[in-house]
């Protein structure tokens, strides 16, 4: 028995409203001059000063889902954007996510730059035709005659209580499709800087915001803008064992590194940033370095984003190991509602911190 | 801004609680129906109201409430025969205590405390669904199920004007036309999808959408209880005797919150508001049985004080309901035991058994 808190007891008071609203604020439109100095900013700002940023730039960006006009997005994401643009470029639509996802595809044939907001992934399987029938082939089927600049930004991912069909990690699943590229911003700079490498993709981007990040805050530079979609990074250097992670688990990831700090233990922490494609030098690289790995994925085990790393490091950096690659993912259920039952079921620190350890032991 | 019904409205019973005549709708109900039906309007109000301050008060993680489509929910549940399936979404909180399911089942819900919450054979009445849309096809291919047995029956499915956008219920809408499945849609038109108005999703009024498929559609007063339940029985008649499906859309309004996570002040004005209270479903059938004595005022008090009994009954096994213990999130994955689910539960059991305050009674307990 330790005497560690289980990350599943009951603390006092249930679970707050879900997706609360943001605070008023947060509805105050900020500068939209991205080189206007350092700023802090939590996580939903950087989102939509992003948005912001690539609608001044180009008149060919619009931004259509359900609620993102006067309510700002059910994320609050979008807050201030309709004030500014009008309801021609941000624009609520009817509630259909294979009708805008497909409406997208047709404006980005058309020469637009559509930015379509799903509400969360699990709603983006309405439009799964759409996104993988037709947007991912028709750049192939075409015979490259048609492009499709499309940018799809959907939350991703649990721990509001939004229980089994609002709160799954599925861009593991979406990593799989030859034809689009997929993103998880995990930092301010990443969450503000990738929707313009996005759109100006020539193929369809999905942009993965998980929800448990919207409030996080930090800062994003002076001078921060578009940033790259092809490499992985090192978010804290270390040398005894690699933690790879992604999106919505990267500060708990981080977290777990400075446990491990205060045991002696030095982890690098290495943040996929893309999905599609994986940024194998960097992720080789680091192993070959440290000799020890732990995957973090909130999505779930079987067939998961972690299995395609861990099996990339078994294929290519097999000799370099010290220890068989560890995982930590989410329990293979659908996301439980109650809030108790839901931290047990997601990935957390003390997970990662004993797998971090099993592997230091050798796997034992 | 949608306040007004327009003429096609049915409509039986005014905002100002007169009965009126209708060429093609009429129900008679003796003075026993008519304090039924005020008493049902009264409790639903109430359980809502109880259920939407548990949830501020951090007992429920999420309601969705039901305020101002009391009448539209107790009108068409009491329009069905008992053993009649409803295909709900995850606001007909007056369709399930018509149903008999206990409130404090409705509250388990919402707390976390129960999966799924009540039998739907047992009450005619099928799980919330939360995915807009989906039931509507869920609803026809049971219909057609029905319509296979040979019985003389008829189902339910609720949906929203949002709903009315998906694919999903459109599809719902050929399949059903074309079996003639013994259906009726039953399209509670609140006015409002989260924080977008009807506008958004229509450009005729969504009844007049039926006949692109086919079938009748009726737009009915949805805050008119006696109205509502006479529209929804013709339908239910309608399908019973083999002649397919009906769209009747309730008209109503969203008095409170799409959910307790929203705020409307963002979205809407307080004029639209106070515009449709004064169609409040309650007041009119209480003026009309006041005024014609089917209901005097120590009787008004004895529901006033059911209600308030209700309410404490909600609060008082709100607080007391147990929670599930961890590894039960592993219970009813698959029907039967599973290689997969065996070995993560495995490891919770153990991975929490290393905690001093691990909730012990709890891990693993209780797993089936
Ligand atoms: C497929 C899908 N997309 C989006 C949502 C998020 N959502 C929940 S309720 C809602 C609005 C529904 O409006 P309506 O159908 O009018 O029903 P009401 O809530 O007014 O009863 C939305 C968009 C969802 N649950 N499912
Ligand atoms: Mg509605």
């Amino acid at each position: 028995m330790s005497a560690r808190r289980s990350p599943t007891a009951r603390s006092g008071a249930r679970a707050t409203a879900v997706a609360p609203p943001p605070p008023p604020d947060d509805a105050a439109p900020t500068s939209p001059e991205p080189e206007a100095g350092p700023r802090t900013l939590t996580y939903r700002e950087a989102c939509r000063e992003g948005i912001r940023a690539a609608m001044l730039a180009d008149e060919r960006v619009f931004l259509m889902g359900e609620d993102v006009g006067m309510y700002g997005g059910c994320f609050g994401v979008s807050m201030g954007l309709l004030e500014q643009f009008g309801p021609e470029r941000i624009r609520d639509t009817p509630l259909s996510e294979s009708a805008f996802v497909g409406a997208g595809i047709g404006a980005a044939l058309g020469g637009m730059r559509p930015i379509v907001e799903i509400m969360t992934v699990n709603f983006s399987l309405l439009a799964l035709d759409q996104i993988m029938n037709t947007a991912a082939a028709l750049q192939h089927m075409s015979g490259g005659q048609f492009h499709v600049p499309l940018v799809i930004r959907m939350t991703t991912g649990a721990g509001r209580q939004l229980a089994a069909q609002h709160s799954h990690s599925l861009e593991g699943w979406y990593g799989h499709i030859p034809g689009i590229r997929i993103v998880a911003p995990a930092t301010i700079p990443d969450a503000y800087g990738m929707l313009a490498t996005a759109l100006a993709d020539p193929d369809p981007v999905l942009v993965f915001e998980h929800g448990g990040l919207y409030n996080a805050s930090g800062e994003l530079p002076a001078g921060a803008g578009a940033v790259d979609l092809d490499t992985a990074a090192v978010r804290r250097p270390g040398t005894d064992l690699t933690l790879i992670t992604y999106g919505g688990t990267l500060p708990m990831v981080l977290e777990a590194a400075e446990r491990l700090a205060a045991a002696g233990v030095d982890a690098e922490v290495l943040d996929l940033r893309t999905l599609r494609p994986l940024d194998d030098v960097a992720i080789l690289g680091s192993v070959r370095r440290t000799h020890r790995a732990v995957v973090v994925d909130e999505g779930w085990r079987t067939g998961s984003l972690s299995a395609e790393v861990a099996a990339r490091i078994t294929e290519h950096a097999f000799y370099d190991l010290d220890a068989p690659v560890a995982r930590v993912c989410s329990a293979e259920v659908p996301m439980p509602y109650a809030r108790h039952l839901e931290l047990a079921a997601l990935p957390t620190l003390e997970g990662v911190v004993a797998a971090a350890e099993r592997v230091l032991r050798g796997g034992a | 801004m949608a306040v007004d019904g327009g003429p096609e409205l049915v409509q039986l019973l005014t905002p100002e609680g007169v009965l009126v005549e209708h060429p093609d709708f009429a129900l008679a109900l003796d003075d026993d129906e008519w304090r039924t039906r005020y008493e049902h309007l009264v409790m639903v109000r109430r359980l809502d109201a109880e259920a939407t301050a548990l949830q501020r008060h951090g007992e429920l993680g999420l309601w969705a409430p039901c305020q101002g489509q009391e009448a539209a929910q107790v009108g068409a549940a009491l329009a069905m025969r008992p053993t009649e399936r409803i295909f709900p979404t995850y606001r007909e909180h007056g369709m399930a205590y018509v149903r008999g399911v206990d409130p404090v089942t409705l509250l388990g819900l919402f707390r976390g405390t129960t999966l799924g919450g009540w039998d739907p054979a047992e009450h005619g009445f099928n799980l919330y669904t939360i995915v807009i849309g989906d039931q509507t096809l869920h609803a026809v291919g049971y219909a057609m199920g029905a319509q296979r047995d040979g019985a003389a029956e008829g189902v339910l499915v609720c949906f929203g004007d949002g709903a009315s956008s998906q694919g999903d219920v459109a599809e719902a809408f050929v399949y059903a036309a074309v079996n003639d499945a013994p259906v009726v849609f039953f399209c509670q038109n609140n006015q409002w999808a989260i924080s977008e108005p009807l506008e958004r999703q229509t450009r005729i009024p969504l009844f007049k959408r039926a006949a692109g498929y086919g079938f009748p559609g009726v737009r009915v007063d949805g805050n008119d209880v006696l109205a509502v339940q006479a529209v929804v029985t013709a339908a239910l008649e309608r399908a019973r005797a083999g002649r397919g499906p009906t769209l009747v859309e309730a008209f109503t309004y969203r008095m409170g919150a799409h959910t307790t996570s929203d705020d409307p002040t963002r979205y809407r004005t307080t004029a639209e508001g106070e515009a449709w209270r004064l169609k409040d479903p309650i007041e009119r059938v209480r003026a009309h049985i006041v005024r014609s004595g089917i209901a005097d005022a120590a009787w008004l008090g004895e529901v006033e004080q059911r209600a308030e009994a209700l309410g404490e009954h909600m609060r008082s096994a709100c607080r007391a309901m147990p929670d599930p213990a961890p590894a039960s999130m592993f219970e009813h994955v698959y029907a039967d035991a599973h290689p997969v689910i065996d070995r993560e539960r495995q490891w919770l059991v153990t991975y929490l058994a290393g905690f001093t305050d691990a909730p012990t009674a709890g891990a693993g307990a209780g797993v089936g």
